[in-house]
């Protein structure tokens, strides 16, 4: 373990998150989920912790968190917007808004220079009847074209 | 304005998250901002909502004659319908009338709906008014193996996919001596298309509580746990604060409603991942570990969550059992056709003009499902295929559409009725485009355990595109041929063993569109009915 600021910040962070979590059962998703409410993703120093306080492997802790989409290895930009392309939404032309970011600029799965934006697609918000669909920042809107799509990019839409 | 009786008028404004993502919230703001400013009371109840998701926000006013409905309401009409006089259920261009009466909604056979877009889903006193904790008082009066025995006999099969009767596996449970077991939950609903598992636990969270409760009581089980995908933050917000409620009104925790029972539930929320839907990947998942898919035997019942007796039923089958208890299970049973009992929540969604939820009797057909509930597509353009059965489902062509909704009938058909979602496409889909994504998906979302699936899907994605470029075209069908014998046959679960299933019906029924012939298609813009969030 080093010992440089950063470190001994997302150190005791999730120190702090397992002693939240640890008398519920399997709380290893419920911490990572929490460690990235905190820091805006899971960072590598805080395998070995993780490992550490809840005696698992390093190995272990790493293939969980590199199994699921929503844990990330690095932050993502301040805005992060997710467009859905699964069936239902692809019926109303889901594509065409993936278009549109591309053509703004914004590639699928990537986060902005200025760190504003992250776009990333998603399969299924639950709102299939009034797709196409998009959430951003938590918040989700329905029947999307591109240029509400547009301003949600531009965040212009309030949220 | 026009209503001068001093009292309050009721005011309902859905709170589901699929009418707040086309402005219900700002809807609810502009009511109240108006009567903040004007000489009227009002009352804004967010209820769930009704399942007509085309009205959404669909705004209903309490008067004498009943709940009048007005929508869907944009908040710039909010000024216009309160000065036609909307607190009195007058006329205006939005009025739909008598929201009960609706034929849309008045056809229907509404069990597991029965409350949902009624009451305020967090009021304990709308609950109980409305028949809710019937069945639980009913269960905890019987002994547990008399609960099993009446979900048996009601027929009730699991409402998550696979159809298996209820009562069967509530009874292998039951049957374990041990003394830890567990009900859980599957909330994972990670198919596209369907919305009702998110709609029941926004729209009726006690429902859940008490249908799991009930769960808990015939087999023995004294911890719960709802596993809620990640995409439905207001579920997992709702649900939790239900649970946070029924604890303080003794429906949860030590001696249920004063009984003997002790039940206490947790809401555990998914990271991403659709294999975790998967009854066992979803076990390994709350136990902390990636979502790989167990081999069965042993069947969770006997050996589930940390290796204990575990109940895994899907939201609508466990809320389902509380009508099962209060009404008989012969109630049930009289409903539907065949060996599908009892009703099925279906949910119409993709290009549809009419979309949202549909609680029929099994045996409705798909035409009376896409063309009378869902009145056709919603760009106007002709219906051209149907999924059903989300991503590992087929796709069905207009001439299957009097097909009649029934788990055998539809395995007959090489179609499977999955969780009830029917996804509706026009003329313009491109076939190959869908198949080809049927195994991108499927790649994407592979445990990675076995190797048909894991490599079998990428290798799906290269051929259908050889096909579609014309390269070696009869070597490459037969190569998707033999590929999709392997993924069925050598697969350990649906994911791989089902995603033939889109892409075979895409091939049989539309094979033109993997000659070349059908240029890929330029995307439709949406009608202009975007949102006013
Ligand atoms: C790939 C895959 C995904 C699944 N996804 C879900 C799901 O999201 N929700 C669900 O209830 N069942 C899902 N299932 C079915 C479950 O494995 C299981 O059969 C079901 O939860 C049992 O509950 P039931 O008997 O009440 O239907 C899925 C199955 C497979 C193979
Ligand atoms: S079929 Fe796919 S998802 Fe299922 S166990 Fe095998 S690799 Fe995992
Ligand atoms: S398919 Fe996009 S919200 Fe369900």
């Amino acid at each position: 373990m080093t010992t440089s600021g950063s470190d001994v910040s997302v150190e005791s962070v999730v120190r702090g998150v397992v002693a939240r979590h640890r008398d519920q059962r399997g709380a290893l998703l419920p911490v990572l989920h929490a460690v990235q409410a905190e820091l805006g993703h899971v960072p590598q120093e805080a395998i070995p912790v993780l490992a550490e306080e809840l005696n698992l492997s390093r190995a272990d802790v790493h293939g969980v968190v590199t199994f699921y989409h929503d844990f990330r290895r690095e932050p993502a930009g301040r805005t992060t917007v997710r467009i859905c392309r699964a069936e239902a939404c692809q019926a109303l032309g889901a594509d065409s808004l993936v278009r549109h970011a591309r053509e703004s600029g914004l590639t699928l799965g990537e986060t902005t220079a200025d760190g504003s934006v992250t776009v990333e697609q998603v399969f299924c918000l639950g709102n299939c009847a009034l797709g196409p669909s998009v959430e951003a920042n938590g918040r989700l809107y329905g029947r999307v074209g591109p240029a509400r799509l547009g301003s949600i990019l531009n965040g212009t839409v309030s949220s | 304005m026009n209503n001068s009786s001093d009292s309050a008028v009721t005011v309902h404004v859905p709170r589901d998250s699929a009418a707040r993502s086309v402005g219900a919230d700002e809807v609810a703001q502009a009511l109240q901002d108006a009567a903040a400013r004007g000489d009227f009371a009002i009352d804004v109840i967010r209820n769930g909502s009704r399942g007509m998701l085309w009205l959404e926000p669909l705004v209903e006013v309490v008067t004498p004659q009943g709940r009048v409905g007005y929508g869907p309401v944009a908040p710039e009409d909010v000024a216009g319908l309160l000065a036609a006089g909307m607190l009195d259920g007058a006329d205006h261009p939005l009025r739909l009338g008598i929201v009960d009466e609706l034929p849309w909604l008045a056809r229907q056979n509404r069990v597991t709906f029965a409350r949902v877009g009624v009451t305020d889903p967090l009021s304990t006193k709308d609950y109980v008014e409305h028949g809710g904790l019937a069945g639980l008082r009913a269960a905890l009066e019987l002994a547990p193996a008399d609960v099993v025995a009446e979900v048996t006999a009601s027929g009730l099969r699991g409402r998550g996919g696979a159809g298996f009767p209820a009562g069967i596996k509530w009874k292998t449970v039951l049957d374990c001596a041990d003394e830890l077991k567990f009900v859980c939950c599957n909330a994972d609903e990670g198919d596209s298309g369907t919305f009702a598992d998110r709609m029941v636990m926004e729209g009726d969270p006690f429902l859940l509580i008490e249908g799991m409760t009930i769960a808990a009581h015939a087999v023995g089980a004294s911890e719960g746990y709802i596993y809620i995908r990640s995409e439905y933050p207001d579920a997992v917000a709702t649900m939790r604060r239900a649970i946070g409620i029924a604890r303080e009104h003794g429906w949860l925790g030590k001696g249920v409603l004063g009984s003997s029972l002790d039940f206490d539930l947790h809401v555990r929320v998914g990271a991403g991942a659709y294999i975790c839907g998967e009854e066992t990947s979803m076990l390994e998942s709350l136990e902390g570990k990636r979502g790989m898919v167990r081999a069965k035997p042993p069947i969770p019942a006997i050996e589930g969550l940390f290796g204990k007796p575990t109940v895994v039923n899907n939201v609508l089958t466990l809320t389902t059992v509380p009508m099962v208890l209060a009404h008989g299970a012969k109630a049930y049973q009289d409903l539907g056709v065949g060996r599908s009992r009892g009703t099925q929540v279906f949910q119409l969604g993709g290009n549809i003009a009419r979309g949202g939820i549909v609680e029929t009797a099994f045996g409705i057909t798909l035409r009376e499902l896409v063309e009378e509930y869902g009145g056709g597509t919603h760009t106007g353009r002709p219906v051209r295929t149907v999924q059903v059965g989300g991503p590992l489902g087929a796709y069905l062509p207009t001439s299957l559409f009097d097909l009649p909704m029934d788990y055998e009938a539809f395995a007959e058909a090489g179609a499977m009725l999955g969780h009830g979602g029917v996804v509706v496409f026009d003329d313009t889909v491109d076939m190959a485009a869908q198949a080809r994504f049927a195994m991108e998906f499927c790649a994407e979302e592979s445990c990675g355990k076995c190797t048909p699936c894991r490599v079998g899907s990428v290798r799906g994605v290269e051929v259908i595109d050889k096909i579609v470029a014309g390269t070696h075209r009869d070597e490459n069908l037969a190569l998707l041929e033999d590929l999709c014998d392997l993924m069925t046959e050598g697969s350990l679960c649906a994911m791989g063993g089902l995603t033939p299933m889109p892409v075979r019906s895409a091939l049989a029924h539309f094979p033109d569109d993997f000659l070349g012939g059908r240029r890929l298609l330029e995307i439709h813009p949406v009608r202009a009915t975007e949102g006013t969030a």
